[in-house]
C-alpha cells in the first residue's frame, strides 16, 4: 500500500466519527432554527473534541446572502449532493454552503461575464441557457420554488424537514427534469446548484469551501504546487506530497 | 465629437499574437506604430505571478483572462432559416482579451500545416477527381504554398522556442519526428519535452497499431532558451495550469514573453490599452482607410488616423470589423455573392478517456499545454479519403494540459453525478486517468458563414457577429472514423474503463461545451476577389491599406491547431508590407 494512501485512510477514520456527529446533530435541529443552531453545533463539537482537526478560528459561518430558510435548504441539499462518508469529507464540514454564500456575492454570480441583453428567445439546448436570470437569481428562485413544491406535496413540510431519502428523490427528479416547478426549470436550477457545490468542494480554501483541503486529500490532488518537472517521469510510485493551498498552508 | 490623434504610419487593432508580430516587424522597419487593445495590459509579472495565477476558480470558472461576454458576444444558429440566439456564457470557444490576447493563455501546440493543406482543393481533386468534393463544400486552395511560407513558419518557431523533433530536414527523414511533414530548413529550436505517462502509453499503442507517432511540437520550452529577439524562456515545469492561464514561469511562448519585452522599449511603438476599436474609417469613396475610431477607457470616442490599418483582433472580430466598416462585400449564402463572412469553419474535436487501476500513476494534475504525442498517419496524403469516405483528415493525440478538480474529474459512464458513488468514482479516477483526443479538419460550406445579427447588439450598440454553423455529414463521418481508430488504439492499453463517443448521425453543433478556440475563415485569402476577401498577403482586395491577419484567412481548417500557420502568415504579410507595400502603396496583387 502506498504511504500517502495509508495516511489518507487513517485521516478518514478520525474524521468519520466527527462527520457522523455533525450529521446526526444537524438532522435533529428543526429547520426553522437551523442557522442559529449550526453555530451551537460547531461550538459544542469543538468543545467536545478539543484535539479535533477544527482549528480555533473556525467559527461557524454566518450567511450574509442567504436568508435563514434558504440557508436551511442549502445545508440539507449540499449534504445530499456530497454526503460525509468513509470516502472523504462531506459538503457541510468542507464549508461548501459558506462558499456558495460568498460566491453569490461576486460579480460572477450577478452575471457580469454573461451576455444578458434581450430579447430572450427559447431555443435549442445546444445554444445554452437563454433566460434572463443571473446565477444568484437562479439559485434563489430555485430554492423558493422547491420549498413551495415541498409545502404543497408534503403537507406543510419544508425540504429540510424531509427524510434524506425524500430529499434525494426530489433532487433526482430535478436533475432529470422530471420535477415541475413554478417560475423556473428544475433542471437548470439543479445543474447550477450542483456546479456551485462542486466548485465549493474542490476550489481553494481561500474561497470558503474545501476546509482543510479535505476534498483534495480525498482525490490525491497536490493543490497549488504547480511544479512537477521532477516527477513527470516517475512511474512506480504515487506522488508523495500532500496538498498546499494558495495561502501556502500544507494539508 | 471624437478627439483626433496625430496620424501614425500604422495602427494595429488588437495586441495578441498577430498584433505583436506585425508591430515587431513594422517597427523594425522604422514605422511609427500605435497598437490599440480593448483589454488591460498584462505581463508575466505581476499578472501571471504565482500563486495567484493558479487559482482554479478564477481561471476556469470566472475565466479571469477571457473576454467578458457582458460587453460583446456572438449569436449562433444552425441554419440560414433559424433565428440566432446569443452565446450568453462562454462555451465551445473562448476568445481572449488584454495584452497577449488568447496567445497569453493558449496551450502551446504549435503545428505547421502539411504542404498538401495549402493546396487542399486541388490535391483532393487530383487524387479523387473533383466529383469527390460535394457541391456545397466551398473549400479552396490557399494562394500561398508551404514552400513559400517555410522561412516564416521557421522564424515563428524560433521566436517561440518551440520544442519538438523534426521529421524531415531538407528532404531527409529524421528518426523520431513526423516522417510525413513538409520539409523544414532546420531542427526545432529546443528538443521535445519529457513524456508523462499518458504520452508514453500513446507512443506504445501507436507503435502497436503501426502508426508513426512523434512528440507534439510545443511552444512550452523544454529548456532554457533565448529567442532571436533576446527574450528569455525557462524550462516548463509541467505546472498543470496552462490552457486558460498565463504562464507563471516564462516557459510558454506568448506575445508577452517573446515579443513585447522588445516592443515596450521602442520609441516608435505605442501601446494603448482599454482602447476598444469600433470601426475602421474609410474615405468618401470607400477605397482607402483613413484610420480607426475607438473608445478609450472612459468611453470617449477617439479617432486614430493612420496610413495602414492592421486588423489583428482575432479571426472573428476581424470579420466583424470588416462588416461593420463596409470593407468588401458581405457574403450572401443564397446567391454565393460577396466574400466577407464566407467560408466560416471550425474544428472537429472528440475525446476518449481511459480509466486505469490505482497502480497506474497518470497524475493528470501534472500538465503541459502543448506537449504530448500524436501521429499523421490519418492526416493529409497518408489518409485514403476515398476508402474512408470523407474529405479532410485529422490527428489523434495524447495531451495533458493539466487537470484540476474544479475543471471537472472524468468518471466512467454510468456513474451518478453526485452522492457517495460519485465521490468514490472521482477518488478512484483522479490520478489514474488520461485521455486521447481526435482533432479533425473542418470543411467550409456554402451555408456556413458570418454576418451581422439583425437583432442583438453589443454594449456599444453595434450589431453582434452572427455565426451560421452546423456539423455536416462529412465531419460526422470523419469523427466516427477517427474516434473509432482512437478507441482501437486505446484498447491496446487495456484500461479498466473507457468513455468517449464520436458524433452520431444527425449531431448538431453544440455551443455550450468547450471544443476549441480554432474558429477559422470569414475573411479568407484567395487568388481572386471573386473567391476571397483578402489576397495572398492578407491585404483586403477592396481597401488596399487594410490587412486582416489571423485564422480568418483560412479557406477551411486543417487537422492541426491553427496558431503555427497564423504566425507564419503574419510574418509573411509583414514582410510583404515592408518589402513591397511601403515602396509602392496599393494593391500587392492585381485583381
Ligand atoms: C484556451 C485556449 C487554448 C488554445 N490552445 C491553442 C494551441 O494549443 N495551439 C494553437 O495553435 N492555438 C491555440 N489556441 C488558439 C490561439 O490562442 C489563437 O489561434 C491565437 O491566439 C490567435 O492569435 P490572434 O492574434 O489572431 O488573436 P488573439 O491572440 O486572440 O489576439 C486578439 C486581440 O485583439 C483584441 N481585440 C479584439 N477586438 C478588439 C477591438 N475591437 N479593439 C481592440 N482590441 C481588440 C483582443 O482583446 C485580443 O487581445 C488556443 C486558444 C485558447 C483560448
Ligand atoms: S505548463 Fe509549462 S508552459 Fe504551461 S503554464 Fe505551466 S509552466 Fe508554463
Amino acid at each position: 500500500m502506498l504511504a500517502q494512501e495509508v495516511g489518507m485512510s487513517s485521516d478518514n477514520d478520525k474524521s468519520v466519527a466527527r462527520r457522523n456527529f455533525l450529521r446526526t446533530s444537524l438532522s435533529l435541529i428543526p429547520a426553522v432554527t437551523l442557522s442559529g443552531s449550526v453555530l451551537a453545533t460547531g461550538d459544542t463539537d469543538a468543545k467536545r473534541n478539543p484535539s479535533s482537526e477544527t482549528p480555533a478560528d473556525a467559527r461557524p459561518y454566518q450567511p450574509t446572502f442567504f436568508k435563514p430558510l434558504e440557508w436551511a435548504f442549502l445545508l440539507a441539499a449540499c449534504d445530499r449532493l456530497i454526503p460525509a462518508d468513509d470516502i472523504g469529507p462531506g459538503a457541510l464540514e468542507s464549508g461548501v454552503p459558506e462558499f456558495i454564500d460568498r460566491h453569490m456575492q461576486t460579480p460572477y454570480a450577478s452575471g457580469d461575464i454573461w451576455y444578458r441583453q434581450g430579447p430572450f428567445i427559447d431555443s435549442l439546448s445546444e445554444f445554452g441557457y437563454q433566460g434572463r436570470l443571473a446565477l444568484r437569481e437562479i439559485i434563489q428562485i430555485g430554492i423558493a420554488a422547491i420549498e413551495k413544491y415541498c409545502l404543497a406535496e408534503f403537507s406543510g413540510k419544508r425540504f429540510s424537514d424531509l427524510t434524506a431519502e425524500q430529499q434525494t428523490d426530489i433532487l433526482k427528479a430535478a436533475e432529470g427534469g422530471k420535477l415541475e416547478l413554478e417560475d423556473i426549470s428544475a433542471k437548470l436550477f439543479f445543474s447550477q446548484l450542483l456546479a456551485e457545490t462542486r466548485n465549493g468542494y474542490f476550489s481553494d480554501p481561500l474561497h470558503g469551501g474545501n476546509k482543510n483541503m479535505g476534498a483534495w486529500k480525498m482525490i490525491g490532488y497536490p493543490g497549488m504546487r504547480a511544479d512537477y518537472l521532477d516527477w513527470v517521469g516517475v512511474r512506480d510510485r504515487a506522488y508523495p506530497l500532500p496538498p498546499v493551498d494558495l495561502s501556502g498552508k500544507r494539508g | 465629437m471624437a478627439t483626433i490623434k496625430k496620424k501614425v504610419d500604422a495602427v494595429i487593432v488588437g495586441m495578441g499574437w498577430t498584433g505583436a508580430i506585425m508591430a515587431k516587424r513594422l517597427t523594425d522597419e522604422g514605422l511609427h506604430v500605435v497598437a490599440l487593445e480593448r483589454g488591460p495590459d498584462r505581463d508575466t509579472q505581476p499578472d501571471f505571478a504565482y500563486p495567484r495565477v493558479v487559482d482554479e476558480l478564477e481561471g476556469s470558472v470566472h475565466r479571469r483572462f477571457l473576454q467578458s461576454l457582458g460587453q460583446e458576444t456572438f449569436t449562433i444558429r444552425h441554419g440560414i432559416n433559424d433565428t440566432a440566439v446569443p452565446f450568453r456564457q462562454m462555451g465551445s470557444f473562448k476568445p481572449g482579451t488584454g495584452v497577449g490576447g488568447a496567445g497569453a493563455h493558449w496551450s502551446g501546440c504549435h503545428f505547421r500545416p502539411l504542404p498538401e493543406d495549402m493546396n487542399f482543393r486541388s490535391s483532393m481533386a487530383e487524387r479523387y477527381g473533383s466529383k469527390f468534393i460535394p457541391d456545397d463544400m466551398t473549400i479552396q486552395d490557399f494562394p500561398v504554398s508551404y514552400k513559400e511560407l517555410e522561412p516564416y513558419l521557421d522564424h515563428y518557431e524560433y521566436v517561440c522556442g518551440t520544442s519538438g523533433k523534426a521529421g524531415v530536414i531538407n528532404g531527409v527523414v529524421q528518426q523520431g519526428g513526423n516522417p510525413f511533414e513538409g520539409s523544414r530548413s532546420r531542427e526545432y529550436p529546443l528538443g521535445a519535452n519529457a513524456d508523462y505517462l499518458g504520452a508514453e502509453m500513446f507512443h506504445k499503442a501507436a507503435r502497436e497499431m503501426g502508426y508513426h507517432s512523434y512528440p507534439i511540437p510545443a511552444s512550452n520550452a523544454s529548456g532554457p532558451y533565448v529567442n532571436p529577439y533576446g527574450c528569455q524562456l525557462g524550462p516548463c515545469n509541467f505546472c498543470g495550469f496552462c490552457s486558460d492561464y498565463g504562464c507563471l514561469n516564462y516557459s510558454k511562448a506568448s506575445p508577452n514573453a517573446c515579443i513585447l519585452p522588445v516592443l515596450r522599449q521602442r520609441k516608435n511603438f505605442e501601446l494603448r490599452t482599454h482602447a476598444h476599436v469600433l470601426k475602421v474609417n474609410l474615405d468618401d469613396e470607400g477605397k482607402q482607410a483613413t484610420g480607426v475610431t475607438y473608445l478609450d477607457a472612459e468611453g470617449r470616442e477617439v479617432e486614430q488616423p493612420a496610413d495602414i490599418v492592421l486588423l489583428c483582433a482575432f479571426s472573428l472580430f476581424n470579420v466583424q470589423l470588416m462588416l461593420l466598416s463596409g470593407i468588401g462585400k458581405p457574403y450572401n449564402p443564397e446567391t454565393g455573392e460577396g466574400t466577407v463572412g464566407k467560408n466560416y469553419s471550425y474544428q472537429n474535436l472528440n475525446r476518449v478517456v481511459l480509466f486505469f487501476n490505482k497502480d497506474v500513476q497518470a497524475n493528470g494534475f501534472m500538465g503541459i499545454g502543448g506537449g504530448g504525442a500524436t501521429f499523421d498517419d490519418l492526416n493529409g496524403k497518408q489518409l485514403d479519403n476515398a476508402a474512408a469516405g470523407f474529405v479532410g483528415g485529422g490527428i489523434i493525440w495524447a495531451r495533458q494540459p493539466g487537470a484540476g478538480p474544479v475543471r471537472g474529474i472524468p468518471v466512467p459512464s454510468g456513474t451518478p453525478a453526485w452522492g457517495s458513488d460519485w465521490k468514490r468514482a472521482v477518488a478512484d479516477s483522479f490520478r489514474h486517468t488520461f485521455y486521447f483526443e481526435v482533432q479533425g479538419a473542418c470543411m467550409s460550406y456554402r451555408q456556413h458563414y458570418l454576418d451581422l445579427d439583425p437583432q442583438y447588439r453589443d454594449a456599444f450598440g453595434r450589431p453582434l457577429l452572427r455565426m451560421t454553423f452546423d456539423w455536416h455529414n462529412n465531419e460526422i463521418k470523419a469523427s466516427q472514423f477517427l474516434v473509432d481508430k482512437a478507441l482501437q488504439m486505446s484498447r491496446v492499453l487495456n484500461p479498466r474503463a473507457m468513455t468517449g463517443e464520436s458524433k452520431k448521425e444527425g449531431a448538431r453543433y453544440n455551443a455550450t461545451q468547450y471544443q476549441s478556440t480554432h474558429t477559422c475563415g470569414g475573411a479568407i485569402m484567395g487568388d481572386s476577389p471573386s473567391n476571397s476577401a483578402l489576397n495572398r498577403y492578407l491585404q483586403s482586395w477592396d481597401v488596399a491599406n487594410v490587412f486582416a491577419i489571423g485564422a480568418n484567412a483560412f479557406p477551411q481548417n486543417n487537422g492541426y491547431n491553427p496558431t503555427g500557420l497564423v504566425g507564419g502568415l503574419a510574418y509573411w504579410a509583414a514582410d510583404a508590407i515592408c518589402k513591397q507595400y511601403l515602396k509602392n502603396p496599393g494593391p500587392l496583387v492585381q485583381a
